[in-house]
């Protein structure tokens, strides 16, 4: 971390930049945007936007029962728990005929009143509240490390599996007649993104989550053609939204992960009103 | 007439059937496909045509075989399977160009890093055989119901299959764009060696181009030259004045 810091101060002499945590910050933007910019592409593609947020929902259980098994970091809880529940939609999802919709709805719904009962007991609900929240500035060296790797998985997911996950994307059947198992690559998507929602939950927040899985992906599809463009300009959203919510939010004093979300925003809008210039 | 024995190759469904709890979707179907001839698949709605497709791409649970007879005589063979799906049910906003679409189904290597020249060309060579050359670099969406159904066409065609099964393949597709389809369906296969299922609800062109049609409403209805089954008191009944 030390080389980290040394890097920061000699390139980037900045006033928000010589606080060792914003470094901290920073350096966990230029992973987690990016990886939140590949993912949110087949997140829009699947319209997979409302099961995210049921599996970022579910990471409340996940926190209580780790409170009530008395394991000191729930995060691991929350992780199990969010990649059983993907597991369990996928299964439930594939044998029946109810919609989708209500499917992920009613587990939702289920998840965050079971988490919200325990954890509100005896009225010392408050101390969760950073989950909702999110603190992105309480990032710790070893915490980026996970985040890093988490990175380089969906990456090589990304390498090996894009192609397949483009075609079940497109359509069920057509992946089937190319011999491609829609189930085992719909439950392996579903299984990274209930684990890069749940890891990173504690610094973005439960109530925002969701807009990184949706926002870059949303704003590329308004400019983009093709796949590798759609790609490029979700990462670059992501990256850009992400440095410059940080910048903001250090001299607003407000909350990170809301401010880049306002940024990502800030960007849909502009390329909407490009897009409708465009097809005028 | 129909023939009884195909010299060449052909492919066999035996005894197919898909039960949904107590329910026969589809009971005890047997046909042959043979090689260079198109067989239309027609019923009402709810027949269970879709099912039979679907079991055939080994989609849904089901008992029965589908095998492949190669010419040389070699049995149970599985064989290669080209499928063009009913509509596509996509977003007409998705971010995909023809050219990707393609590519991911024919190259490994991950289409958001672009694509080689090798892969281009055979992309391209595919698309000619469709007439589709053109739209190599057309976003998805921006394609009309006609053109789609042809692109969907030359994917199914890469690899070369052994059966090329259409479900409903020019349901709200124009007169024109219809024709269209009917006739590249027509050269296909008389330029290579493969067997044609087609699932229509379209009874107006059918007789033209169809070899051999099949009735079927849960079980197997009637079966043989167009002329034959558009005759068939059963086909009056299920279907309707023709």
């Amino acid at each position: 971390m030390q080389i980290w810091y040394s890097i920061i101060d000699t390139i980037l002499p900045f006033e928000w930049l010589t606080l060792n945590f914003m470094k901290n910050a920073l350096l966990a933007i230029l992973f987690v945007a990016p990886t939140f910019g590949l993912l949110s592409t087949m997140v829009v593609n699947n319209k997979l936007a409302f099961f995210s947020e049921a599996i970022g929902h579910s990471t409340l259980t996940g926190i209580a029962i780790g409170v009530l098994l008395g394991i000191g970091d729930p995060v691991w809880a929350m992780v199990i728990f969010s990649v059983l529940l993907a597991i369990i939609i996928s299964i439930v999802n594939k044998n029946s005929t109810s919609s989708t919709d209500t499917i992920i709805g009613v587990f939702s719904s289920t998840s965050i009143a079971i988490g919200t009962v325990i954890l509100s007991r005896g009225g010392g609900f408050a101390k969760y509240s950073t989950f909702l929240i999110g603190d992105l500035l309480s990032i710790t060296p070893l915490e980026i490390g996970i985040l890093i790797l988490v990175f380089f998985g969906v990456l090589i997911f990304w390498l090996v599996f894009f192609n397949d996950l483009l075609i079940v994307s497109m359509n069920k059947s057509l992946a089937n007649s190319r011999k491609i198992s829609v189930f085992t690559m719909e439950t392996i998507f579903t299984v990274l993104i209930a684990i890069i929602v749940t890891i990173s939950i504690q610094w973005v927040g439960l109530l925002i989550i969701n807009s990184f899985l949706i926002l870059p992906a949303a704003t590329s599809r308004n400019l983009a053609r093709n796949v590798k463009e759609y790609h490029i300009i979700s990462v670059i959203v992501a990256c850009l939204s992400g440095i410059i919510g940080l910048i903001a939010s250090y001299y607003l004093g407000s909350a990170t992960g809301a401010t880049i979300v306002v940024a990502m925003s800030i960007f849909y809008i502009a390329t909407l009103i490009i897009k409708t210039i465009r097809n005028l | 007439m129909i023939r009884e024995e195909c010299g060449l190759c052909c492919s066999k469904v035996e005894n197919l059937s898909v039960r949904r709890g107590k329910l026969d979707i589809i009971k005890d179907i047997n046909i042959h496909f043979h090689c260079g001839d198109l067989t239309a698949i027609i019923g009402p709605n709810g027949a269970g045509k879709t099912t039979l497709l679907r079991a055939m791409l080994g989609e849904i649970e089901h008992t029965g075989t589908l095998r492949f007879v190669d010419p040389s005589g070699h049995k149970n063979i599985k064989p290669v399977i080209g499928y063009v799906p009913q509509h596509l049910n996509f977003d007409r906003s998705t971010p995909m160009s023809v050219a990707d679409l393609f590519a991911a189904s024919i190259s490994k290597r991950p289409v958001w890093l672009g694509y080689n020249r090798k892969t281009i060309k055979e992309i391209s060579k595919s698309l000619d055989r469709v007439n589709m050359g053109y739209a190599i670099n057309r976003k998805i969406g921006d394609l009309s119901g006609g053109e789609l159904q042809r692109v969907m066409l030359a994917l199914a065609l890469n690899p070369m299959p052994n059966i090329l099964l259409l479900d409903e393949p020019i349901s709200g597709i124009d007169q024109a764009g219809s024709q269209m389809f009917y006739s590249t369906i027509s050269k296909l296969r008389e330029d290579y060696d493969m067997a044609i299922v087609l699932v229509s609800h379209d009874l107006q062109l059918l007789p033209k181009y169809a070899d051999k049609v099949v009735l079927l409403k849960t079980t197997i209805q009637c079966q043989g030259s167009a002329e034959y089954v558009f005759s068939h008191k059963k086909t009056k009944e299920l279907m309707g004045t023709l």
